[in-house]
């Protein structure tokens, strides 16, 4: 059974390729998003094709499925209404999928299951990283809110981390906030006595 | 009167306008509506979203709302379309090797004549077996109903003499930079950035084609409708105003900085200005020309969801896709269309409401009053360009009738 994988992110796209791999699907082919996407298809007729909810070629790709007579059955998303669930995790997760008509929907839910849970770790690690760039940002801004009060009040670290601290428990802020007033005030007015 | 959430999927066009200036001007608040506007660039996104509960509401091509309750590509689902979101405010544009090929001038071109002039051009092209390309928005599109009904009566064979390809509307003028296709029929602001990046002159406004064409609609499942009846009157209230407010002259400018944020349609906003004030700029570098009732958001109550304009889409519906007449097909299409809900959530208000829920399209020529059984309705010219009018009640008569 053969498996396009057309996805805007080439990494989300790796992913779900070794998932597959290691569900043991490893008849599948990787559409590259820059080159023509109906003929990259026509090429490796797939059963099934996955691609990610949000892909600008979504419209474009339905017509070629309608139009195609080179994939001879027509391709088909979620009209198997016994399997709605299915189809409502993958709107979820963010990915849709497409199958050739008449494919025992047995063969399907394994490769939909692996692409939702793909989908899902892809968007959990997303907001791990954007969580980690933020914390990295807030300890930059932290130590250059330290290093302000330490040059204009005369204190050491551990004094001006304490007052930072105080400051944002007794305004109910975060530490990163109150630093961050800091440093745009110092940008703004660190030149005036 | 208890905060009610409706989140609602949009693509950015201009003519998304109502729901956004609803959110964002108050309308939707007064009604005691919390909007959350869902933004996707495929409608097949908006459509899933829709399907599987991500959104309460969509903006969505008529045809398409129709297209679902049929079950075309996805299971059948009941759809209920209480508002017309606005008539019109499409544009074809050409890329300007097929504009001087068809011989286009500084003005908008005369349909018949324009289309003498683009059989001769198809012709060659098919002949040198280098067919001629049209990208529409999609299958199920009012755009490609409009292309392909003015392109069969002047004599051009739409698949066969030319290639109709679905291209995405915030990529068209990629698609006609890069040669991918000859012309596109898509909405706003999409032609314009396609002149203002001098890739693309407008050849016609769809409204050319017919002159109160049903264009964008509010698309809900029906089920979802009618458990919801009341937030959906609501609603449908706080479009209504936004419609109003939309079309006055003195909030073009408001309206169009509004809509042209990233988190809307991301466009600059003078080509958004251009089109709500029915103002073209048809050839790069041009001054804009102005062309009434480009698009047609509010007035003659354009946001009532006629039957018979759902009946048209689902004789264009089958023209096209080669399935035949079925009445059963045709009887859904047009309840897909939902007067009542309009006239229930209009009532007591000052909205001219018609009496009647389907007419004959395309025979007007001139304003007319129209019964109504609240307010003064007047309707205006309604003519497709071809003079053809079409009668609801036989479809099969009337496909017999077209080229």
């Amino acid at each position: 059974m053969r498996i396009a994988i057309i996805d805007t992110s080439t990494t989300r796209a790796a992913i779900i390729a070794e998932g597959l791999r290691e569900a043991g699907l490893d008849d599948q082919v990787v559409i590259d998003p820059q080159g023509p996407l109906a003929r990259q298809i026509e090429a490796c007729a797939p059963e099934v094709v996955l691609i990610n909810l949000e892909n600008p070629s979504r419209d474009l790709l339905e017509d070629f499925f309608a139009m195609s007579r080179a994939l001879d059955r027509p391709i088909a998303m979620f009209v198997d209404q016994s399997d709605a669930e299915s189809a409502l995790a993958a709107v979820d997760a963010g990915v849709s999928a497409y199958v050739v008509d008449g494919l025992a929907k047995q063969r399907i839910k394994p490769v939909l299951d692996v692409a939702i849970r793909r989908f899902q770790a892809f968007s959990r690690l997303q907001a791990e990283l954007a969580e980690a760039r933020t914390a990295l940002a807030d300890r930059q801004t932290i130590d250059r809110a330290k290093a302000i009060l330490m040059r204009r009040r005369g204190i050491d670290e551990p004094a001006a981390y304490a007052l930072l601290r105080g400051h944002a428990m007794q305004s109910n802020r975060r530490i990163a906030e109150v630093a961050e007033a800091i440093v745009t005030s110092d940008a703004l007015m660190g030149d005036l006595p | 009167m208890s905060t009610e959430a409706f989140r609602i999927g949009f693509v950015p066009l201009v003519d998304a306008a109502l729901p956004i200036l609803a959110h964002e001007l108050g309308f939707a608040e007064a009604e005691g509506l919390a909007l959350t506007l869902v933004r996707d660039v495929t409608w097949a996104t908006v459509r899933d979203r829709l399907l599987y509960g991500h959104s309460d509401a969509a903006h969505m091509v008529a045809p398409l709302a129709i297209a679902t309750a049929l079950g075309r590509d996805r299971p059948a689902t009941a759809m209920a379309v209480p508002f017309v979101l606005g008539l019109n405010g499409n544009a074809i544009t050409f890329s300007i090797a097929l504009g001087e090929a068809c011989g286009l001038g500084d003005g908008l071109g005369d349909p018949h004549a324009l289309g003498a002039a683009l059989r001769e051009v198809a012709r060659a092209r098919a002949a040198a077996g280098r067919r001629l390309r049209f990208g529409v928005v999609h299958r199920y599109s009012s755009h490609n109903y409009m292309l392909r009904y003015w392109l069969a009566e002047v004599g051009v064979r739409p698949d066969s003499d030319v290639e109709i390809v679905v291209t995405s509307p915030t990529f068209a003028a990629d698609a006609l930079a890069a040669g991918e296709v000859d012309g596109i029929c898509v909405g706003e602001p999409w032609n314009s950035i396609a002149v203002d990046r001098g890739v693309g002159r407008i050849a016609l406004a769809t409204a050319q084609i017919w002159r109160r064409g049903v264009e964008k609609v509010l698309a809900m499942r029906a089920d979802v409708a009618a458990e919801r009846g009341e937030a959906t009157q609501r609603l449908i209230r706080a479009l209504h105003a936004a419609a109003e407010w939309f079309v006055r002259p003195d909030t073009a400018e408001a309206s169009a900085a509004i809509l042209a944020r990233p988190a809307y349609c991301d466009a600059p906003v003078d080509a958004i200005l251009r089109a709500i004030t029915d103002r073209l700029r048809l050839v790069p570098g041009g001054a804009p020309v102005a062309y009434p009732d480009f698009m047609f958001q509010y007035r003659e109550a354009a946001n009532f969801p006629w039957r018979s304009q759902a009946a048209w889409l689902y004789a264009q519906m089958t023209r096209w896709d080669g399935r035949g007449y079925d009445p059963g097909e045709a009887a859904t299409a047009a309840a897909t269309f939902r007067p009542d809900l309009y006239r229930a959530a209009l009532a007591g208000t000052g909205a001219p409401l018609p009496g009647a829920s389907s007419k004959l399209e395309g025979a007007l020529g001139e304003p007319i009053g129209a019964g109504s059984t609240q307010g003064r309705l007047l309707l205006g010219n309604d003519r497709f360009f071809d003079g053809r009018a079409f009668n609801p009640d036989d479809i099969p008569g009337y496909l017999a009738g077209l080229p």
